[in-house]
């Protein structure tokens, strides 16, 4: 682990220039991630702007259909809100089996979704409900901003200010763990609402997130497990490691998205 | 028997060291500091084969906070020796196996991911490894001798001495008459198995730290291992040549090893030699992903196997074939664990006339092999259930009858087996009785048919193992290639005011003896256990002792306190009869009181050490003053406890996975001084099992690149991956010491594996599944099922 420079920031503009003025800057959200990849020199910033002394990036606000989640808001808090509970059951449930309790009390869903790991949960909830990620800069819809593996749309220092999800009809994750990591090995959240269908899978895709479009038309005619019967995906951008080749992961994505609709109700 | 409340034998106290353990007061290796220490930095290959042409360290050596740097070529020209390896096997033929130096940092080649090849000794821990990144390796690389199939083929050498990589091609029983057996048998049963490659994972990583003393020339190891004294004998011996009156070795609390700390490993050696060369303590951690590269491995076996039976079901004949991974090197134990701790089980607790197995140890382009919870006798126990599982459903036979009716029975013992070893107690159907009781298998058809219901498939497996551990006879031993006797000391010291200190050879790196053997002394002596502590771990402290391993610190470490203390009795009632002026075949020591038979002259235990040490009227010539005695104890034989595991599991046949939902052990351990202890023990070592049957994957890509190097890969078993354990004990008695004990430190690995992949098969075998690989996991169960469609 080599030093870096510490910045803190009280505002999303001091944030945004000290992050852009570095040689190699990061932002500093939950640290989940980044911290741990230090650690292991997988990753070598000169300066750090932890973002925690923003005070307006965190809440939760629920009205008008949607549920819009500042950007450091910890997952504890989300897998705790009775208000996310109760207008979207699926994502305060994903949201309570990130990681471990000392991941979820740190981990926030700004930095979950800009680092957006391939086998992160979050970003399949973002896909799945066509969530809209803000930025201090813009609003990018899920679809837009998830664009391959540890890649995102966002800018150059550019901020996640919050996400906002619109209210499904049913919504259901489930995620099947890799037995060592505990990380999704793989992961389908499915969603009907006024979009129609969608159906997000994560842990899989060699680009990371994606939607696996032929259960999305299957369940789009007849929402119910017994229409993905029979039904396959293909294995050919699925990644393959020890825990998991590609085929076994196909399998699971249906197998997973028949248990995730059933979840539904 | 003591009753409920005593702190006897028998009794369940609890274990005394867990109150500076669980408050974080424990002294652990890494918890030392010396004055003016220094930190070490290992350098390793980090490519499995390679012709090591040249190590430039000018820059490292320049690197700030830097004060040496050394390699290979450095130990070479001051003559360090190589790791010696501690038992020698051979070929069929008699010829002793292949033997190649084993240098404490790499010269001429690499030979695995992770072999050292220089150390950095700086200022910081920090300094070190920066510096280490400055050192340019010149490596010519070789192609990775990895698959152990394909190496004894020929080709690339791990070691040029070594034809085809082998070290040895051993062989054990008659071959002949066993062939007789097998072309005469209405039955035969073979099967194909991979024992998964382990790593241990200890939860605290090995660290060193050595001092040297210029005035006194006397050297100091801090170091996280089971036994002191043989890394002091080993180290100074054979790798630095320091006598060991030169040589302390300390070795405080240890958290846990499970065979990985047995071991003498070259950072010891290096960080010793290293303080008298920098003239300051020096001192080196692993880190977590060193620990993986750097920690001997365990298991690693390759094997065919074949039972001949009658059409009755009884066992006719065994016949095995086994390649044994021996790693790039051969570490301390490793030629032994296959061989006199694996062949020689192959019995079992059966009765099978004719056992005959080859034994081919390979060296390969990955981590040393050696002895891990168990070492050879988990192999051998699933070898043989997993055979017998299948034989029994090959041939329509329930799984209980095929074991019960070739079972060695109660009045056969001692019983010598085909395979060299005699066992001397036992009782499988004891064990077995009240495994299928506790186990509740009456109502298991009911429960199968629930699991059925949401689309599960449940099952039942089971083991009846046994294990020849109390490591070990020195005779046999020795006739077996131990380059070492195996014996246990004892120095009980009994002070003036009748507190009790036990010296023991033996080492805690989490078993409680300083409980157990509490106890033994406060029911023998009579004394308060409070007034009794165990000193171990240094060898300025104790005589020289043998260590932990092989489940040996109670059947020959307690065995030999046990004595110990039987001669302070016979010392204290020289002491007394002078006193009471009785005759000394005139007193008897009962509950901690020396009495004048027949009479109410009585001295307390504690009045009688009192007397020891102020003897103002001791007859000169034959009462010495002083209550401390030795004992040095070399038990006649192995001991064998034996049990039997029974788990249930339910698959889920759309995702592969499996869920234990119950296990039962039951083990016959001998007598049990503290059941706490041993169902402790049991529970752990049971965890092991079902970590390897369902969660621990080493795996190595073929570059021999270790792809689970980290817990981000490999699975370690966590307490949401276990049931509730259902553990119970039945005892018979070890025949051959006075204590009647067996250990209890590995019986619940022994057992375990195959236990839970019998009950996968049994689940999936209505889906026509009759393997399953370990680690069963997810995926391979459902490639499993996906085969048998």
């Amino acid at each position: 682990m080599s030093n870096f420079q510490y910045l803190s920031a009280s505002a999303l503009d001091e944030a945004a220039a000290k992050v852009k003025g570095a040689q190699d800057g990061a932002l500093l959200a939950g640290g989940m991630t980044l911290l741990p990849s230090i650690k292991l020199g997988l990753s070598d910033p000169s300066d750090i702007v932890d973002l925690a002394g923003i005070g307006d990036l965190s809440g939760i606000d629920v009205e008008g259909g949607s549920v819009t989640i500042g950007a450091m808001t910890r997952h504890a808090e989300v897998a705790g809100s009775s208000e996310v509970a109760t207008a979207i059951p699926a994502l305060a449930a994903l949201t309570g089996g990130i990681g471990d309790l000392q991941v979820r009390n740190r981990g926030t869903i700004g930095g979950s979704v800009a680092n957006n790991d391939p086998a992160a949960d979050y970003p399949a909830a973002c896909l799945a409900l066509g969530a809209t990620i803000n930025t201090d800069q813009r609003s990018i819809s899920a679809d837009d901003f998830f664009t391959g593996l540890f890649e995102t749309a966002l800018g150059e220092g550019e901020i996640v200010t919050s996400v906002s999800f619109p209210t499904p009809d049913k919504a259901a994750y489930q995620k099947f763990t890799n037995p060592a990591s505990r990380y999704a090995l793989i992961g389908v959240f499915v969603a009907s609402g006024s979009d129609g269908v969608r159906v997000a899978v994560t842990g899989c895709g060699q680009g990371g997130v994606y939607r696996e479009s032929g259960l999305e038309e299957a369940l789009g005619g007849d929402f119910s497990a017994g229409s993905l019967d029979g039904k396959t995906v293909s294995s050919d951008n699925l990644m393959s490691d020890i825990h998991a080749a590609a085929d076994y992961r196909a399998h699971l994505i249906v197998e997973m998205a028949k248990r995730a609709v059933a979840a539904c109700g | 028997m003591p009753d409920g409340n005593n702190t006897g034998i028998g009794a369940s106290v609890l274990r005394k060291e867990d109150r500076r353990f669980i408050t974080g007061k424990g002294n652990y290796t890494d918890d030392i500091n010396r004055p003016g220490q220094t930190y070490a930095y290992f350098l390793r290959s980090n490519v499995a084969h390679a012709t090591l042409n040249g190590v430039d360290t000018s820059a490292a050596e320049s690197a700030e906070g830097v004060i040496a740097v050394f390699t290979g070529t450095d130990l070479a020209a001051a003559e360090v020796g190589g790791l010696p390896c501690g038992w020698g096997l051979t070929f069929q033929n008699g010829d002793p196996m292949i033997e190649p130096p084993h240098p404490v940092l790499a010269q001429g080649k690499v030979r695995h991911v992770g072999d050292p090849v220089a150390v950095v000794i700086a200022e910081s821990k920090k300094q070190a490894k920066a510096a280490a990144a400055l050192i340019k390796l010149d490596l010519k690389e070789l192609p990775a001798v990895v698959d152990m199939a394909k190496a004894v083929e020929g080709g690339d050498l791990v070691h040029d001495e070594a034809a085809n990589n082998i070290c040895y091609d051993w062989a054990i029983g008659e071959k002949d008459p066993v062939e007789e057996a097998f072309n005469n048998a209405d039955h035969v049963t073979s099967i194909d198995i991979v024992n998964n490659r382990l790593i241990p994972n200890a939860i605290e990583p090995r660290v060193a730290i050595a001092e040297y003393d210029s005035a006194s020339e006397d050297y100091t190891l801090y170091t996280t291992t089971q036994n002191p004294h043989m890394i002091r004998l080993l180290m100074g011996a054979f790798v630095l040549q320091i006598p060991e009156h030169k040589l302390r070795v300390v070795a405080p609390d240890v958290g846990g090893g499970f065979g990985s700390k047995i071991f003498h490993y070259a950072e010891e050696a290096a960080v010793t030699w290293a303080a008298a060369r920098v003239g300051r303590p020096v001192k080196w951690t692993a880190e977590r992903s060193e620990s993986f590269i750097s920690d001997a491995h365990g298991r690693d076996h390759l094997t065919h196997a074949e039972l001949a039976l009658d059409k009755d079901g009884k066992f006719l004949a065994l016949r095995a074939k086994t390649y044994a991974n021996m790693g790039g090197y051969l570490s301390t134990f490793a030629p032994a664990v296959p061989t006199y701790l694996h062949a020689t089980l192959l019995a079992g607790v059966y009765s099978t006339p004719l056992i005959y197995c080859n034994i081919i140890a390979v060296f390969t382009n990955t981590v040393p092999v050696d002895a891990y919870r168990g070492a050879g006798r988990p192999e051998a126990a699933y070898l043989i259930e997993r055979l017998v599982d299948r034989a029994a459903r090959e041939m329509g036979i329930d799984q209980v009858d095929i074991r019960r009716k070739n079972f060695i029975q109660p009045d056969q013992f001692p019983y010598q087996t085909p395979v060299a070893l005699e066992y001397d107690s036992g009782d499988y159907s004891a064990t077995l009785d009240t495994a299928l009781k506790n186990a509740d298998i009456t109502d298991l058809d009911k429960r199968k048919a629930e699991s059925e219901a949401n689309g599960k498939k449940r099952g039942l497996g089971m083991a009846t193992h046994i294990e020849a551990c109390g490591v070990a006879p020195s005779a046999v031993a020795g006739a077996l290639g131990a380059r070492a006797g195996l014996y246990e000391s004892a120095v009980v010291r009994v002070h003036p005011t009748g507190s009790v200190s036990i010296l023991t050879g033996t080492h805690s790196h989490g078993q409680g003896h300083e409980t157990t053997f509490a106890q033994l002394i406060s029911e023998q002596l009579g004394v308060d256990f409070e007034a009794v502590d165990v000193v171990h771990g240094d060898t300025a402290k104790i005589q020289f002792g043998m260590g932990t391993y092989g489940s040996r610190s109670l059947p020959v470490g307690g065995e030999a306190i046990l004595r110990a203390a039987n001669k302070i009795i016979d010392k204290g009632k020289k002491i007394a009869a002078h006193i009471m002026e009785a005759s000394e075949s005139d007193i008897e020591f009962k509950d901690g009181a020396f009495t004048v038979s027949g009479t109410d002259k009585s001295m307390a235990f504690g009045e009688i050490a009192l007397a020891a040490y102020v003897p103002h009227n001791f007859p000169h010539d034959t009462l010495e003053p002083g209550l401390e005695e030795s004992a040095f104890y070399d038990p006649l034989n192995f001991t064998f406890p034996a049990g039997c595991h029974i788990c249930e599991v339910e698959v889920d046949p759309a995702t592969g996975t499996v869920d234990v939902v119950n296990f039962t052990a039951v083990e016959d351990v001998g007598r049990v001084i503290n059941p706490l202890i041993v169902e402790g023990q049991v529970q752990g070592g049971v965890t092991q099992g079902i970590g390897q049957a369902l969660l621990e994957g080493c795996v190595y890509d073929d570059n021999g690149q270790l792809i689970s190097g980290s817990y981000m890969d490999y699975t370690m078993p966590r307490a949401d991956d276990l049931p509730s354990f259902n553990v119970a004990t039945e005892v018979t008695l070890c025949a051959h010491n006075t204590l009647g004990v067996k250990g209890v430190g590995e019986v619940g690995a022994i057992g375990s594996a195959p236990a839970v992949i019998n009950a996968i098969v049994d689940a999936l075998s209505g889906l026509g599944v009759t393997d399953v690989p370990m680690p069963a996991t997810p995926q391979a169960v459902w490639r499993a099922i996906q085969a048998a469609k």
